[in-house]
């Protein structure tokens, strides 16, 4: 064969598919097209012929429509316009009486991919999908396979929208989530280091929310997290949170060099969050961080004394190895210290280590010679307990400056709360000494309890819903606390509209359904719809099991039975019995089960002279957090009914 | 979803204000947002903000915002939306009204009002995106901008760059490029221009013992074409650009980056072959490509810095003696050096000596201030200060070690710009435009290269 330039080869393809006498000749016809598909394989760009290839397609000849339809597909992004006189003929097919013709436009026309979505629609179609659920594991790869390429987008916010469909799809494969965590990870810490600090904020954000459930991710990026002295606060604030939750035993050195850079940063803010952190840290390198701690107090600043005593306060607490070296680093710290908390952290550590700082009594002592010009009550209140505790241990010192401190409280004091103290500690010590010491120096609580220390990491499908979202921008405790304002404003003022309803009318107002429904869900429960249980296995049950929980309610006036049982309807909370409306006193069972086939079992007592309700609810199995969710669905179902009524 | 937008000055005084759904309150949200912002406590982020103002029907809205040129671009939604997202739209929307009212500024809009109503009434529709594509937008963009001075080739200037919001905002940007996109049809003979521009933000961090601890590169290669749309052009990027750690091209060191990302309309055909982008760039801004680099400089830092201390705490006498060497080639430049030390509190005086007569040094905020307005590659300049520190109150007792010095001195930062060069060393070799003008001159080109400080931290 001729060596041909595609050119060539397009012009002579182009001039057989014109000839009128090939298109009469089926056999030729479809000679000439299988010429160009061969061309097409072997990478010719044969797409100069697209029109006449269109032509081509009417045709009643499938193996040349199929020929064609494999021309088209791949050719169309090319030509997005000519492909749309292709469209014309796909949709005579699909109406064409011969099923495969019919399936094979419907296939091509599928396959034409032709109008490409800008970023923002991308955006949007992403956030759609997260309502699919894909039917099986195959198609569920087979969906994240096509959306892989939006994981490369040169915008964020597609990024983001992809990373999270991944994260929900693949809730089920937490090896598949770290992979596209890890995937993510460049865009993030690109956005990390954007120049809209906005956007640097909301990445941040982020990256703390990955770093809760896989805390080492980006430890080995620690320098992309280094404050620059121009960004804002709020920057730097996340900064040294992340900073502080990606440590770890390769670059603690590093990130504890840079975070005692910032505590002696000219803002004072700034400075104390820095070592707020170097505490936290703590936790972990402990003797490393002391010493810092330590070195810091030799500065002699008044707002960075007061934080770090009050970190060694926490972490004597918690890492009690460190008790030794607190005690070193105390002494002189008084002088430099003027604030509530500040002396409050001192003064305790004074007294439960007391035996082991020489001059504690004394330090305790120029506390209470100045005690009538102190100004808050919390400081003398921690004042009478310490110097109470050194007492046990050092009395010979100690006994003088007690009886001064216990007479003024109970003599001059002022504030009723310090006097009680006092007075309190005066008389536990007329008890006699063995009493005081089974008071003050009961058991400390357990640090292994672990109530002050981080929770443990969370996997990533507890807040995968929750990415690329407000949420972690907010803070989880933010959001919690704005969408209960939220709640609660819409519920509340729209009620009145909705009092006359009548009783075929729907019984909660369109919005509160929505949040009764909304609660479950929050507290992981979801109740069973009509699990109607008999009577007899419901009294069985129900006198076998203890109660877990009784509470009141307010509850005045009238009472509407049908309207209630309505109600407890609408959240799958059956009525097995009730007594009849105004009967003397009233009662009521229900009955309703989760998706786990857990049991709630509820009695409601309305006694006639109380203007309250008695709810009693059994469980059987003991399961707290699933109780209180029930509960407070219920309560919302009678508080709702409370306000209607009045 | 969008529930309203407005712009606002920097000093809170509405701009523009559109609700695209009408469903969340009046023009008063406007008032409101400042209002939260200039009373936000310092820790928490302006970023997002609720807008719970006490009045029911604001409750439950989310105010989101950037600050751009001096600008508050605010959108408010009532949906818990993808904060990328919006961010996003806003900074597309702050280039797209750049580029159709010449730049983006209070005085710009608010001779522009009508413009911006038009753009914005055609990019959101009930609240969602219709399109922000600067070409696609021309099509129904009638009004003309009001341009407040007529543009002149004379004013273009070495370093003023048309997006780089660099630190020392004196410098002004061009205003060649800095001219509306749609400006009127009368002297389309002048239109044809091209500007291609690498910028290159460099954040570094020193030890105090001179060892390097971080380098952060963040480039881009922007463009702000006034060509007709769809005229193609090449830009050639210097052949031993690699990507990533392992990638070997030529025989040179190369020119590594760590990371690089294209806008979505540059055709990367010859990218592998023969590193050129390929691209029908529409009228307007554009970011053709973002790269960054970390750890690992070709070249030696353009800066460091030799300082030497002196602390007399009895007396409380502070000297600082300051080296400053520049290492860029001996052609290049630097320029608008400043150097910030934050000093101890309550320094009282400043004497000093200079090499030059050209710098300057003064106290402000607690801090020395050093600039330097020019820097040539190579040399070496020097300060010599001295202050009084009062000491702290109370007797310096208990044998604290004093450290070599005093508390809250340092770190040092410098911020400079350096313009024709770039930290990474990629260079444009060319840009090859296709575009032939009817009978008319050249198309103009301007290439331009320049690198600024983000943050350039020295410990002392």
């Amino acid at each position: 064969m001729p060596y041909l330039g595609s050119e060539d080869v397009v012009k002579e393809v182009k001039k057989a598919l014109c000839n009128p006498h090939i298109q009469a000749d089926r056999l030729r016809y479809r000679n000439v097209i299988q010429r160009v598909i061969r061309y097409m394989t072997q990478g010719l760009d044969v797409s100069g012929v697209f029109m006449e290839m269109v032509k081509a397609s009417a045709t009643v000849d499938i193996v040349q429509k199929k020929l064609v339809y494999l021309y088209m597909c791949t050719y169309a992004p090319l030509k997005p316009d000519l492909a749309l006189l292709a469209i014309n003929t796909l949709c005579k097919d699909c109406s064409d009486p011969n099923p495969m013709v019919r399936g094979l436009a419907l296939r091509s026309m599928c396959s034409l991919r032709m109008s490409k979505l800008d970023q923002w629609g991308q955006a949007e179609v992403l956030n759609f999908l997260l309502r699919y659920q894909p039917r099986s594991e195959e198609e569920l790869f087979d969906i994240l396979n096509l959306l892989d390429s939006f994981l490369k987008s040169s915008s964020p916010g597609v990024v983001m929208g992809a990373t999270k469909l991944f994260l929900i799809l693949a809730k089920k494969f937490p090896h598949v989530q770290t992979d596209v965590l890890v995937r993510v990870k460049g865009p993030l810490l690109a956005a990390c280091s954007s120049e809209s600090r906005e956007l640097c904020f909301v990445a941040l954000c982020h990256v703390r929310q990955i770093l809760h459930s896989l805390p080492g991710h980006f430890s080995s990026h620690y320098k992309k997290f280094f404050c620059s002295y121009s960004e804002p606060h709020y920057i730097k604030l996340q900064k040294v949170e992340v900073l502080c939750e990606l440590v770890n035993d390769e670059n603690v050195q590093q990130v504890l060099e840079e975070l005692r850079g910032y505590c002696t940063d000219v803002s004072a803010d700034f400075a104390q969050a820095a070592i707020f952190a170097i505490g936290g840290i703590a936790r972990t390198y402990t003797d490393q961080c002391v010493q810092i701690l330590t070195e810091l107090l030799g500065l002699r600043q008044e707002h960075i004394t007061t934080v770090v005593v009050q970190t060694f306060r926490d972490l004597v607490w918690l890492c009690p190895q460190c008790t030794e070296a607190v005690c070193q680093a105390l002494p002189g710290c008084e002088e430099n210290i003027q604030d509530s908390e500040g002396k409050q952290a001192l003064i305790w550590l004074l007294g439960v280590h007391g035996e082991r700082i020489p001059n504690a009594p004394y330090v305790l002592e120029d506390f209470v010679e100045n005690v009538k010009s102190e100004t808050f009550p919390a400081v003398k209140m921690e004042l009478l307990t310490a110097l109470l505790r050194l007492f046990l241990s050092r009395p010979a010192e100690c006994q003088d400056v007690l009886g001064r401190l216990l007479y003024y409280c109970i003599e001059e004091e002022k504030d009723m709360a310090v006097r009680d103290r006092g007075l309190f500690y005066y008389r536990l010590l007329l008890v006699g000494i063995d009493e005081v010491k089974r008071i003050l120096c009961s058991p400390k609580s357990d640090p292994t309890l672990g109530l002050l220390e981080d929770p443990a990491e969370r996997p990533v499908n507890c807040w995968a819903s929750d990415f690329n979202t407000l949420v972690p921008v907010y803070g989880k405790a933010h959001w919690a606390t704005i969408s209960k304002c939220q709640g609660a404003e819409r519920c509340g003022p729209e009620l009145p509209k909705t009092s006359s309803f009548a009783a075929s009318g729907p019984l909660i107002p369109e919005e509160n359904k929505e949040r009764v429904q909304e609660l479950p869900d929050s507290g992981a429960l979801t109740l069973v719809p009509n699990r109607q249980l008999t009577a007899d296995y419901f009294e069985k049950t129900w006198l076998s099991l203890k109660v877990a929980h009784q509470q009141v309610l307010p509850w005045r006036g009238e009472f509407h039975p049908d309207t209630l049982q309505m109600a407890l309807q609408v959240v799958n909370i059956q009525t097995i019995a009730m007594s009849r409306a105004g009967s003397q006193p009233w009662k009521a069972y229900l009955s309703a089960q989760d998706d786990t086939g857990c049991l709630f079992l509820t009695e409601l007592l309305l006694e006639p002279e109380n203007s309250e309700m008695q709810i009693s609810v059994k469980q059987n199995e003991a399961r707290t957090e699933t109780l209180n969710s029930f509960i407070s669905v219920l309560e919302t179902v009678i508080g709702t009914i409370e306000e209607i009524k009045s | 979803m969008i529930s309203q937008f407005f712009i606002l000055s920097s000093k809170g005084d509405p701009l523009i204000y559109k609700d695209f759904r009408g469903d969340s309150g009046g023009r008063d949200v406007a008032e409101l947002f400042y209002r939260k912002l200039t009373g936000l406590p310092g820790d928490e982020s302006p970023v997002v903000m609720v807008t719970s103002g006490g009045r029911r029907h604001h409750d439950g809205h989310h105010f989101i915002h950037i600050r751009h040129s001096g600008l508050y671009l605010v959108v408010t939604t009532s949906e818990n939306v993808s904060p990328f997202s919006l961010l996003e739209l806003l900074s597309r929307l702050a280039t797209l009204l750049g580029d159709y009212c010449g730049s983006l500024g209070e005085g710009t809009i608010s001779r522009n009002v009508a413009l911006v109503y038009e753009l914005l009434d055609e990019v959101l529709d009930y609240g969602y995106v219709q399109t922000t594509s600067t070409e696609m937008l021309r099509n129904f963009i009638q009004t003309e901008a009001v341009v407040s001075k007529p543009f002149s080739l004379f004013d273009l200037s070495s370093v003023g760059l048309f997006g780089a919001e660099t630190q020392q905002s004196k410098v002004a940007p061009s205003s060649a490029a800095s001219r509306p996109v749609l400006s009127s049809r009368s002297d389309q003979s002048q239109k044809n221009e091209v500007f291609l521009d690498v910028v290159e933000r460099l954040s570094v961090l020193i030890a105090s013992n001179g060892s390097l601890l971080k380098v952060d590169v963040q480039g881009e290669i922007r463009l702000k074409s006034f060509l007709p749309s769809g005229s193609e052009m090449r830009i050639g990027l210097t052949e031993e650009f690699c990507v990533g750690k392992s990638e070997l091209r030529g025989y040179g060191p190369g020119i590594r980056v760590d990371e690089v990302s294209f806008h979505s309309s540059v055709n990367l055909d010859e990218f592998e072959s023969h590193r050129i982008l390929r691209l029908q760039p529409p009228q307007g801004e554009l970011t053709v490509m973002r790269y960054q680099l970390s750890d690992d400089l070709p070249s030696p830092l353009p800066f460091r810095l030799f300082p030497s201390v002196q602390w007399d705490r009895g007396s409380g006498r502070l000297q600082v003696y300051l080296k400053l060497r520049c290492d860029l080639p001996s052609k290049s430049q630097a320029l608008n050096v400043r150097l910030h030390l934050p000093l101890p509190r309550g320094v009282v005086s400043l004497s000093q000596e200079l090499s030059s007569p050209e710098q300057k040094a003064e106290l402000a905020e607690g801090a020395l201030r050093w600039d330097l307005p020019r820097v040539q590659g190579g040399s070496q300049l020097s300060g010599l200060f001295q202050m009084d520190v009062p000491g702290p109150p109370g007797p310096p007792s208990h044998g604290l070690s004093t450290s070599a010095s005093p508390l809250g001195l340092g770190p040092a930062s410098l911020s400079f710009e350096l313009p024709r060069h770039t930290c990474s060393g990629l260079q444009v070799r060319f840009l090859r435009l296709a575009f032939r003008p009817c009978g008319n001159a050249n198309p103009h080109k301007w290439v331009r290269h320049l690198s600024h400080s983000d943050a350039y931290v020295i410990r002392i």
